[in-house]
């Protein structure tokens, strides 16, 4: 392995003082506090028509200013996915809709000077509808006579196999080999159908949004947001208006997970501020983050899985259906996840697959883009069905997958055939098994006191950027004295690329990550970045980032050439300046940055965009151990060890903490993080009393360790660590809880009632 | 009405209404970092010092506060700074929104148990809920203060 100064080295977020003494930093924080507050009336059916809607009651709220309703909304249908133009998620949203499709859907804009005259004016708000009949069950969705969008306006612009008229977001089947004749063949076949819900991130700072107009009557839009350039598109598009009049940027984020992918809240403030011209703010309460935001797809998803009496896995088949929401948003993409990054784990010996799927809509919150994307999904059903498998034939489940992983070299036929240029994934599953002690904490224990101890484990992948689609920029500026200003459209979010790319930036122009300052994201100033989601911004923007600065070395060594009164090719540039090769001259970073600012005409700046043809797949392998009280049902996570290829990570420190943070965000949906609905589809966990995310006391101890791979087409080696991390949880709990009662739980969340029912003590 | 309380040690007469939360006082009175990451007790971001007690002031009416001392991270900036360098060095702050509520409860504890185990950190610190970091890393740098805390003192002996 090349060795490197900065990356691979722990560092301190260039924010984390800041954020750790509590400095103003966020959207309410920083934004004026007088702002009109906005807040959106919501729909208390799942299906139902406005026939009429008064608000001159509310309008006469001292301080109240405007009321908007279906009947002022633009009616160009749009999407809030924040995805590259033209978006594959349908358009199938209005800003406000005379039919509304889920509890919580959007019936009203309320804008007024404080909270209480909106909060007022919000109960003075006569709405009648027509009550329709809902469509809550997404099994009985697709070609049901109830239709969520039967309105002509919809469309969908890509080819994703959505159908309005059959209640279909998407549909497609892809496959390599003869899966059925294969499957034919096996002397076993694990056939199972997993259920994962549609879990929120839960992200501690709710959506929020503060719009302004600026000096030149622009929309000025501070929003916490993953993806400002998608942000200015989907505003312009909602409220009808040229994109030249929009402008994002992001302060600090407190949280994303992929919410912020998503438009959510930016829409109706804009629109306020647009019609009354004056300064406005939203600012989402937890309830509407519960009930109206935009949590992952449940999905189930059936596999069948057919191996040989010694354990080769030989097919896959995988039918995924996926449920959406009343609106589409990231449906046609997540679902394509729950193949595409689980069925490539066992390329090893594998002679065929097939991967179908319907994305279905419903009459209940409209889903999103959650960590993991789907894979979360699809991983912890081939997870289980292998652990399954083991079951079958007596084998140590880390020995089968020791058979049938993929493996470094190998073409992968599920994953769009690329490559496994840099795979580590043998090497994580041997070094875990070292460091949780697989062997010793595999079989079962009975404690003695009605309690036993068991052991499970899962594989998991991800990707790193959407091949051939994302964007990745970063410009890179020589400043007085000598130091840098890294300016990208990626969003930090509290995940630290701000750093990680100053550290990928150091590297290559040979400096300490201090010489370089930070600036994004903002649509009028960053390159255009698509915005931090699918794992992209280390692999991608960090590329683009070292390509960059490859150039200003070149562009310092022209200046200094002209300093130095010699040829370009007589020059070098090492960190501190440009050297002459013949050791007779030296002109300081700080003096090129002088000599810059006058009667100079090469640009002491360099901006460079990247794509990437492969999406090279991070690799983890997690293993836990949990104590199992039979008598109660509940189940204490004890350790959880995991070791993750991430190809080079660039900050250790930091991508250690994402690592353990989606560890347990997987945890939490393993076990306790549930959605249900009432039978009139109003989600009962609509709160942190109900919805209870891990405390510090959940999650045992957790143990993290890298295996370093290589990836030629990463900056310095790396891969991402996004949300790999998030996916193994869910099937290793389901596999340790297997052990310890003999019952596997295919539902997500396995909750202590469920074990209790299902092993008959109850 | 009008309540006299002192705030990060400064004395001040507030106009409020009765059901005004002691939350809204404080970020009316400028202290933005107290937070407010949900409205049914449970997250732990808005914690503040009220007469040297961590309460949340979301669940703390500010007429309430009348007469009494309100510390936030504002007025905590030098005891907290010892200690949070150790969190930087983890990574473990992430996105930071959780940090006040979190960082005002840990100089809580550490005021009432100068020695903590890892045990009573994790039960203390319980109600600060944090989605990014996975926790494991603010231990980790708790530990490590303690530790260096432990040697700076013995050094001094």
């Amino acid at each position: 392995m090349a060795t490197y100064k900065v990356v691979g080295t722990s560092m301190r977020k260039k924010d984390s003082m800041q954020l750790l003494l509590g400095k103003p930093l966020f959207v309410d924080d920083i934004t004026p506090q007088d702002a009109l507050v906005v807040k959106v009336l919501r729909s208390p059916h799942p299906n139902a028509l406005v026939e009429e809607i008064d608000s001159s009651k509310a309008l006469l709220v001292p301080g109240m200013v405007a009321v908007y309703t279906y009947q002022d909304s633009p009616q160009e249908r749009f999407t809030m996915a924040g995805q590259t133009y033209p978006e594959p998620s349908p358009r199938d949203r209005l800003l406000l809709d005379r039919h509304v499709r889920f509890v919580g859907d959007a019936v009203a804009i309320v804008a007024g000077e404080t909270e209480k005259a909106v909060d007022r004016a919000m109960k003075l708000i006569k709405v009648r509808y027509q009550v329709l009949e809902p469509l809550l069950d997404f099994h009985k969705a697709k070609d049901n006579p109830i239709l969520i969008h039967p309105e002509d306006s919809w469309n969908a612009p890509c080819p994703v196999g959505a159908d309005n008229k059959r209640n279909l977001c998407a549909s497609d089947t892809c496959g390599d080999g003869d899966v059925e004749a294969v499957l034919s063949r096996c002397d076993y076949v694990v056939e199972h159908t997993y259920q994962v819900k549609a879990c929120q991130q839960a992200m501690m700072e709710t959506f929020r949004t503060y719009t302004e107009m600026d000096r030149y009557g622009r929309l000025h839009v501070v929003s916490s947001t993953q993806i400002v350039f998608h942000c200015r598109r989907i505003i312009a598009n909602a409220l009808g208006i040229p994109k030249s009049k929009v402008h994002v940027e992001k302060p600090r984020i407190g949280g994303g997970f992929g919410a912020k992918q998503t438009v959510v809240a930016e829409v109706y403030p804009a629109f306020v501020t647009w019609k009354t011209g004056r300064p406005a703010k939203m600012i989402y309460t937890r309830q509407e983050c519960q009930t109206a935001g935009s949590p992952r797809h449940a999905m189930d998803v059936t596999v069948r899985l057919g191996a040989t009496k010694d354990g080769t896995i030989r097919a896959l088949d995988v039918y995924t259906l996926s449920n959406t929401g009343a609106y589409g948003e990231h449906g046609p993409t997540t679902v394509g996840l729950s193949g595409h990054k689980s069925i490539p784990l066992y390329t090893g010996g594998l002679e065929a697959f097939r991967f179908s799927y319907d994305v279905v809509y419903t009459n209940v919150q409209s889903s999103g883009a959650y960590r993991g994307y789907g894979a979360t999904q699809g991983i912890f059903a081939v997870e289980s069905a292998v652990n399954e498998l083991a079951d079958i034939l007596h084998m140590d489940p880390a020995a089968l997958r020791e058979k049938n992983i993929v493996r470094e070299g190998m073409v992968m036929p599920a994953y769009y055939y690329e490559v496994a240029n840099a795979c580590a994934l043998d090497q994580c599953i041997s070094r875990c098994k070292e460091i949780f002690n697989w062997d010793a904490k595999y079989p079962i224990r009975d404690m003695g006191n009605g309690k036993v101890r068991a052991a499970g484990m899962a594989l998991s992948m991800q990707g790193s950027a959407i091949s051939n689609c994302d964007v990745g920029s970063a410009t890179i500026k020589l400043g007085d004295e000598g130091f840098y200003n890294l300016i990208i459209g990626a969003a930090d979010m509290g995940t630290g690329c701000d750093t990680i790319l100053a550290m990928i930036a150091a590297e290559t122009l040979e400096c300490s990550p201090d010489d370089i300052v930070v600036f994004g994201a903002d649509t009028d100033a960053s390159p255009y970045d698509s915005g931090s989601y699918a794992s992209s911004t280390t692999y991608l923007t960090g590329k683009a980032t070292e390509k960059a600065c490859l150039e200003l070395r070149d562009n310092m060594c022209a200046i200094a050439a002209s300093m130095l009164k010699c040829d370009v090719s007589q020059l070098e540039f090492q960190g501190d300046g440009v050297y002459r090769l013949d050791g007779t001259g030296f002109v300081s970073r700080g003096d090129i940055a002088t000599a810059s600012m006058v009667n100079n005409c090469v640009p002491a700046q360099a901006t460079v965009t990247h794509s990437s043809p492969v999406s090279p797949p991070p690799f983890m392998v997690g293993m836990v151990e949990i104590e199992l009280d039979r008598e109660t049902g509940s189940v204490e996570v004890l350790n959880y060890s995991s070791v993750v290829d991430c190809g080079i990570p660039i900050a250790e420190n930091l991508a250690r903490i994402q690592a353990e943070g989606g560890i347990v965000q997987g945890i939490g949906m393993a076990l306790w993080e549930n959605v249900t609905y009432t039978p009139q589809g109003r989600v009962l966990e609509d709160s942190f009393m109900q919805y209870k995310i891990p405390t510090r006391l959940d999650m045992g101890t957790l143990h993290v360790e890298f295996a370093y791979s290589h990836e030629p087409t990463g900056p310095y080696g790396a891969k991402s660590i996004g949300e790999v991390v998030i996916n193994t949880p869910a099937p290793a709990i389901a596999h340790a809880i297997f052990r310890a009662t003999g019952v596997w739980h295919r539902s997500l969340p396995i909750t202590p009632e469920k074990i209790l029912m299902e092993t008959g003590h109850g | 009405m009008e309540i006299q309380l002192t705030l990060n040690g400064k004395k001040l007469t507030c106009a409020i209404e009765s059901d005004t939360l002691l939350i809204d006082l404080v970020r009316q009175q400028g202290c933005f970092s107290v937070k407010r990451g949900c409205e049914t007790s449970n997250c732990g971001l808005c914690t503040v010092l009220l007469d040297g007690t961590p309460v949340l002031s979301c669940s703390v009416l500010a007429a309430r506060a009348a007469g009494h001392q309100v510390q936030t991270l504002e007025g905590l900036q030098e005891e907290a700074e010892e200690f949070v360098g150790f969190i930087a060095d983890q990574g473990a702050e992430q996105c930071g929104f959780c940090n006040p509520g979190y960082v005002i409860n840990t100089i809580a504890l550490l005021r009432e148990n100068p020695d903590p185990t890892d045990d009573q950190i994790r039960a203390y610190l319980a109600g600060n809920l944090c989605r990014c970091s996975g926790y494991e890393g603010q231990l980790r740098g708790i530990r490590n203060y303690l530790n260096w805390r432990k040697e700076e003192r013995h050094g001094n002996v």
